[in-house]
């Protein structure tokens, strides 16, 4: 039997760089197939085509055998095919069958009305059978992260899709919204529904694909059945060489606490208590990772030391000197630098060139500031040293920070922060939406400020790199801190376990340490 | 973003630090122009479809053809060769100069300079206002009150003008520009203060405070108003000590030394964004208000700052125009000048060379309208039905890239527009 969908010899050039490189593809009805690669490496292009943003350079595609050409998204839509992109569609202000009916208005009578109720009655029929709860009538603004996929995930059933393309779907869930995912991936193959899904996580490939194929520059390197892979393979086919997936650390040089926190509150814009009372210390050559589901506090806990949030009550110290309620500018100063969560939205000013990203916190002062002028000369002089030391992927120091692939774009953001001298370093999902080579990249250079004696708060939705990275973890749940542990003998589960709730004393009895050694709090 | 439009490049070509700003800079250029030549192209066919003697031509299509084409083809040539010749004269200075060559004499050479002298004495204030508009853009900021802005600087200028009769002009005349552009300054300080410290969104305020000084200056200057000549509802005329000097004794021809001030603000404008690092932050917070904030930037100072110095500069397309031209304000002043400069900053993307270049497009225009309306006898509104779609065409690029089957090039920039809808 033909597979449900073939891409032949697809070739796709712009200017400067070939993005897809004859790439064939095969997808056999009812499997789900992993897409992997790093960043720029043509996945994303190569959908773009099947979906018909794109139109190929060479190539063809073929559904279950028939040869078909694909102008837009509305043939793509017409043949069965459904996109979730990583970036959601929707429309905050608008209810989810409104969001769902976009584009696709039934409009069934000369007068033509919008049938919004036989939209929600097929929305609640679709919701049923797969498991995608959802409320018809809600607003897309009141929803979670998770649920607005369901919702992306629904508008792409809704018009009949039986293949579905999903691009880095976990890049914004948590890891129970991950799971609920995964099972109604598995619910849809059950019901014949064919799935791609593009990611970089080499764990979810393997849980939850039938197969990977590896895209590098541009080309397929590898194929696979994931049974018969592991995680090592798949990362040294997408980089090309041997990829370390955990850092290699020495043990930590801890000097005196910079950062202490005693007893701080903030509230979010709710205006609920977001961090509850927390208090610790983090000192000179150590990591100390925060640990917890997104949604416990970190955000804003992250925000109230960064200066982009005030604080209800408490003090924050480095070394010393107060800086509760400090402003941005102020905590530059002071030797704190910040890795954003959001990258594009805080981190960078898309807009502007690459060289002038780089100084966007320290434009005002000599040398890139003489008198009133801004010192070009300066700025280029640190552009061109900060791309070459930190390997930085771009054209030019002049393009526009957007150009540049995420990878890139938080290796702007790292250099930047590393360029001056630093005191504190506050990490916040730094290697969110990276890909493999880029992951490795950035927690060297997280150990390497470690090593070179700097303090280091990293707060991670991803367990796993809390536990590589950290010296000490501590688990933040509703605001507050359960319990500060030493990492090297505490257990994925027994974090894990905090995360959800437990107390110390809970997680200790319910899950296994990793040495013998008895566990304390350390605070 | 998509990740897939970055290229993945070799070690090899990467690092090279070109500093060239890439292709599109000229690829900017494309859709302005054609939006401008379509305009017309419209605006040529409203000529002659409103044209009676084209629709009688047509009527008769079938029995005379030709007759029907060269009907239209005569009504759009009389009415644009009017244009041209009322903005620009260029025929005209062709011969007036083979006249001077051979020893005949200036005059001839003088009169024939007057159009395009008059285009650029029009574009001064759509310099001053287009500048405004579009410092504010760049600040992530949408000034619609440049009509009031100006509106104030004509006043406040007007009035140090025919006040302090015995000052020399030398001290005169820039304490009237200075008073207008003060005027002007806190005209739109006003709403930046209510932006930075209430929230109050500046599209609302400015239109508010349009209104506001609207009303105001009837007050103002209805007959026997504090500002009033007394027998009309017009202010005194400025006295000659603050009068801004033209610059040629030919009849018609008003050209004056604002035209250079207003090139001078052009180039102190391009100067504050693009060089100093006031400018940066400016620019920095209309590109991303998030990212601003976390630079550290004092986003309600500089909000206030961008809006009075967008004011100040509406205010001095008052005051020049009042000062040079007019030398006394009344009702209906500014003529709309203030919405116009919208349009301006759009055509010319917000950047002060494009501005320079929309201004003197507009003022060309609005030269020549009323040429042809006076030889073609075409209704001066063809004008700014013609202004109007140049703005529809650079609100909606597509419709443009779709007409001439343009592929946008990777990586454009969209014309900037406020960031602050909604935040």
């Amino acid at each position: 039997m033909a597979p449900v969908l073939e891409l032949r010899n697809i070739t796709k050039r712009f200017p400067g760089v070939l993005a897809n490189d004859h790439i064939n593809l095969r997808l056999e009805e009812g499997e789900i197939l992993a897409l992997l690669g790093e960043n720029g490496a043509g996945k994303s292009t190569l959908m773009n085509i099947l979906y018909g943003l794109y139109e190929p350079d060479e190539g063809e595609i073929f559904i279950r055998g028939q040869k078909v050409a694909i102008e837009g998204p509305a043939d793509a839509i017409r043949q069965g095919i459904g996109m979730v992109h990583q970036h959601f569609m929707l429309i905050p202000v608008l209810t989810v069958t409104e969001n769902v009916m976009l584009g696709d208005e039934s409009v069934k009578t000369p007068v033509r009305i919008l049938k919004r109720d036989e939209v929600a009655a097929r929305i609640r029929e679709l919701s049923e059978r797969h498991g995608l709860h959802v409320d018809p009538d809600a607003k897309v603004q009141s929803l979670s992260v998770g649920v607005r996929q369901r919702v992306e995930i629904i508008k792409v059933l809704y018009r009949n899709a039986n293949i579905l393309i999903l691009d880095e779907p976990t890049a914004v869930l948590t890891p129970q919204e991950a799971d609920e995912l995964f099972s109604i991936l598995r619910s849809l193959r059950e019901q014949g529904v064919s799935i791609i899904f593009i990611s970089h996580k080499l764990r979810e490939v393997l849980e939850l694909a039938d197969r990977v194929m590896v895209i590098r520059r541009g080309k397929v390197v590898g194929e696979t059945q994931t049974a018969d892979a592991d995680q090592a393979q798949l990362a040294e086919m997408m980089v090309g060489r041997q990829v370390a997936l955990t850092v290699d650390k020495g043990p930590a040089h801890v000097g005196d606490a910079v950062l202490k926190i005693e007893n701080l509150y903030v509230m979010d814009d709710r205006f609920q208590m977001a961090v509850d009372g927390v208090s610790l210390e983090v000192h000179a050559g150590e990591v100390l990772g925060i640990a917890g589901v997104q949604g416990n506090g970190q955000t804003e806990f992250v925000e109230a030391l960064t200066g982009l949030r005030q604080v209800r009550a408490g003090q924050v110290t480095i070394e010393g000197k107060d800086i509760t309620n400090a402003t941005p500018r102020d905590l530059v100063e002071a030797g704190v630098a910040h890795i954003p969560e959001d990258r594009q939205s805080d981190g960078l000013v898309l807009r502007f060139p690459v060289a002038d990203n780089f100084v966007i916190n320290t434009y005002y002062k000599p040398p890139f500031a003489k008198g009133w002028r801004i010192n070009r000369e300066a700025i280029d002089e640190q552009a061109e040293r900060l791309i070459k030391d930190f390997d930085i992927r771009t054209p030019s120091a002049y393009v526009p920070v957007s150009n540049l692939s995420g990878g890139n774009q938080q290796k702007v953001i790292v250099a930047r922060e590393f360029s001056r001298p630093i005191k504190l370093l506050v990490a916040n999902q730094p290697t969110r939406g990276l890909d493999v080579g880029s992951i490795e990249y950035i927690h060297q250079q997280l150990i390497n400020k470690r090593d070179a004696g700097v303090a280091v708060l990293l707060v991670s939705a991803e367990l796993d790199e809390i536990m590589g990275l950290s010296d000490r973890i501590a688990v933040m749940f509703h605001g507050k801190i359960t319990a500060i542990v030493d990492a090297a003998t505490v257990s994925k589960e027994q974090v894990g376990l905090m995360m959800a709730g437990s107390s110390l004393e809970d997680a200790l009895k319910q899950a296994p340490s990793r040495s013998d050694t008895p566990i304390e709090a350390v605070l | 973003m998509d990740e897939s439009s970055s290229p993945s490049v070799t070690p090899e070509t990467t690092n090279g630090l070109s500093k060239k700003k890439s292709s599109s800079w000229a690829s900017s250029l494309v859709v302005p122009l054609l939006a401008v030549f379509t305009a017309l192209v419209i605006g040529a066919l409203l000529i002659a479809f409103t044209d009676p003697v084209v629709l009688d031509a047509w009527r008769h299509f079938f029995s005379d053809p030709m007759g029907a084409l060269a009907a239209t083809w005569n009504s759009i040539a009389v009415a644009y060769g009017a244009l041209l010749s009322g903005s620009l004269g260029l025929v005209e200075i062709w011969k007036a100069l083979g006249v001077w060559l051979h020893g005949g004499g200036a005059e001839a050479l003088s009169v024939a300079l007057v159009p395009i002298s008059e285009s650029l004495t029009a574009s001064v204030p759509f310099i001053f206002a287009g500048l405004a508009v579009a410092l504010g853009f760049q600040g992530g900021l949408f000034n619609i009150g440049a009509e009031g802005q100006l509106l104030v600087g004509a006043l406040a200028a007007v009035y140090v003008g025919y006040n302090f009769p015995g000052l020399p002009i030398y001290i005169h005349l820039p304490m009237a520009i200075m008073a207008g552009f003060i005027g002007g300054a806190i005209w739109g300080a006003i709403p930046g203060l209510l932006k930075a410290y209430t929230g109050g969104h500046e599209v609302i305020t400015t239109i508010m405070m349009n209104w506001i000084i609207i009303s105001i200056s009837a007050w103002l200057l209805k007959v026997g108003g504090p500002m009033s000549r007394g027998d009309l509802p017009i202010t005194p005329e400025v006295l000659p000590s603050a009068q801004i000097p033209q610059l040629f004794s030919t009849q018609g021809n008003r050209f004056h030394g604002g035209f250079f001030l207003a090139l001078v603000a052009a180039f102190l404008v391009y100067w504050l964004l693009y060089k100093s690092i006031k400018g940066f932050e400016i620019r920095m917070l209309g590109a991303n208000f998030k990212a601003a904030v976390y630079s550290g930037i004092n986003v309600k100072h500089l909000w206030v700052f961008v809006m009075a110095l967008s004011g100040a500069l509406a205010g001095m397309a008052g005051t020049v125009q009042a000062l040079a031209i007019d030398r006394w304000v009344g009702m209906g002043f500014s003529g709309g000048m203030g919405f116009d400069s919208i349009a301006l900053a759009l055509l010319g993307r917000s950047h002060p060379l494009g501005v320079v270049l929309a201004a003197l497009l507009f003022g060309t225009l609005r030269n020549g309208a009323t040429r042809m309306q006076s030889v073609a006898r075409i209704p001066i509104d063809i004008i700014t039905i013609i202004q109007a779609l140049v703005i529809v065409f650079i609100a909606a690029p597509e419709i443009i890239r779709w007409l001439y089957r343009l592929r946008q090039p990777e990586g454009e920039e969209a014309p900037i527009f406020t960031t602050s809808w909604g935040s």
